[in-house]
């Protein structure tokens, strides 16, 4: 596939670095010169200097031919940009765009950007997975649909602890996948398996029926 | 109306004062307040009596504290091409605001942004149509 990326930042240069060694074309545009030069110093003439969001640049490029184009500057509106361009000029059929403010997320999805990558929620979830007392953790969100995949945390004042999943009415549309417990005693839940404190839910449920399923789970 | 302008720019702090004089209800957006001097430069216009407000027009929160859901018109005016592009599309998709106005520089991205539907003014095209007309005449 031939993918431009927008933007030589350090996202900009891993993600073509990976891109480079799953054999695709990769070009990169950058404005900054000295930024250009090093990372073709680095990864061959794989460097064009210009402004991704012009119309000119992104034609001396070729983007009419790019099967994909990744926006992943530092700037929401510059990734905006770039990717309507793309799409819009040159019918890129793929773009993607970074976004910093999540915020931006509908308004990207509204005006026919493909697929928007939050840095700043990413982070947020890594973190969230990482805080003991984060009762609720999300994994995986299935786009089309509503479903999640999450991670309850059981912790030791949990009222349902000691119930078993029978005892319990989780909400339509969940249901447990496994329960992770120290010392690797995991296992797929049935309906007899009995919370204990300390476990980790992973469970498939629905945007709207999360908070119904945490609090079903750890009863507070 | 009420009409908000992100962008305190010259030209922003010169249409503000316009639309103020005549009786609008003008809230100007600048993520800098030194910007805010421009609405009382003495000279030609009147003083500026409508609300300034410091905060950054890319950013939701602070186009609804500028009052962009009542808003009837809306008017992108800093300096970048794309902040101008993304706080109107914000305006226009998120906000529904009837009528948004936004300045590109670019005169070909503000020909792909007409053909989306975003009212665009490049200044570079009609400021060059301006002078070749002078030498015309």
């Amino acid at each position: 596939m031939y993918i431009i990326v927008v933007g030589g930042g350090r996202v900009g240069y891993y993600l073509t670095r990976a891109l480079l060694d799953e054999g695709h074309e990769v070009l990169i545009v950058e404005k900054e010169e000295s930024t250009c030069e090093g990372i073709n110093e680095e990864l061959g003439s794989i460097c064009f200097r210009g402004d991704g969001c012009e119309t000119a640049t992104l034609a001396e490029i070729g983007t009419e031919r790019a099967d994909m184009l990744i926006a992943v500057t530092g700037h929401d509106e510059d990734n905006l940009v770039a990717c309507q361009v793309g799409k819009h000029k040159f019918n890129v059929p793929r773009t993607i765009a970074r976004i910093r403010n999540p915020q931006n997320e509908t308004l990207f999805k509204k005006l026919g950007i493909d697929v928007t990558i939050s840095s700043t929620n990413v982070i947020l979830e890594h973190i969230e997975t990482e805080l003991p007392t984060h009762p609720l953790t999300h994994l995986l969100a299935i786009e089309e649909g509503g479903q999640e995949i999450v991670e309850i945390k059981i912790p030791p004042e949990a009222t349902t602890i000691g119930k078993s999943q029978r005892e319990l009415s989780l909400p339509r549309g969940s249901k447990l996948a496994l329960v992770i417990r120290e010392g690797g005693k995991n296992s797929v839940p049935t309906l007899s398996t009995t919370l204990r404190a300390g476990d980790r839910v992973i469970a498939v449920t629905t945007h709207d029926s999360e908070e119904e399923l945490r609090s079903t789970l750890r009863g507070v | 109306m009420k009409v908000v302008i992100m962008g305190c720019s010259r030209v922003g702090a010169w249409l503000a004062r316009l639309l103020d004089a005549e009786g609008h209800q003008v809230t100007v957006l600048d993520n800098d307040s030194w910007s805010f001097r421009r609405l009382s430069f003495p000279g030609l216009l009147a003083d500026f009596k409508g609300t300034a407000l410091v905060g950054n027009g890319t950013d939701q929160e602070a186009l609804k504290r500028a009052g962009i859901e009542e808003a009837d018109v809306f008017f992108a005016l800093t300096q970048g091409d794309n902040r101008n592009v993304m706080a109107t599309q914000i305006a226009k998709h998120i906000f529904n605001v009837p009528r948004v106005i936004c300045r590109i520089y670019d005169p070909l991205r503000q020909e792909l942004y007409c053909t989306l539907g975003v009212e665009a003014i490049s200044p570079t095209a009609v400021f060059a149509q301006m002078l070749q007309k002078k030498l015309e005449s």
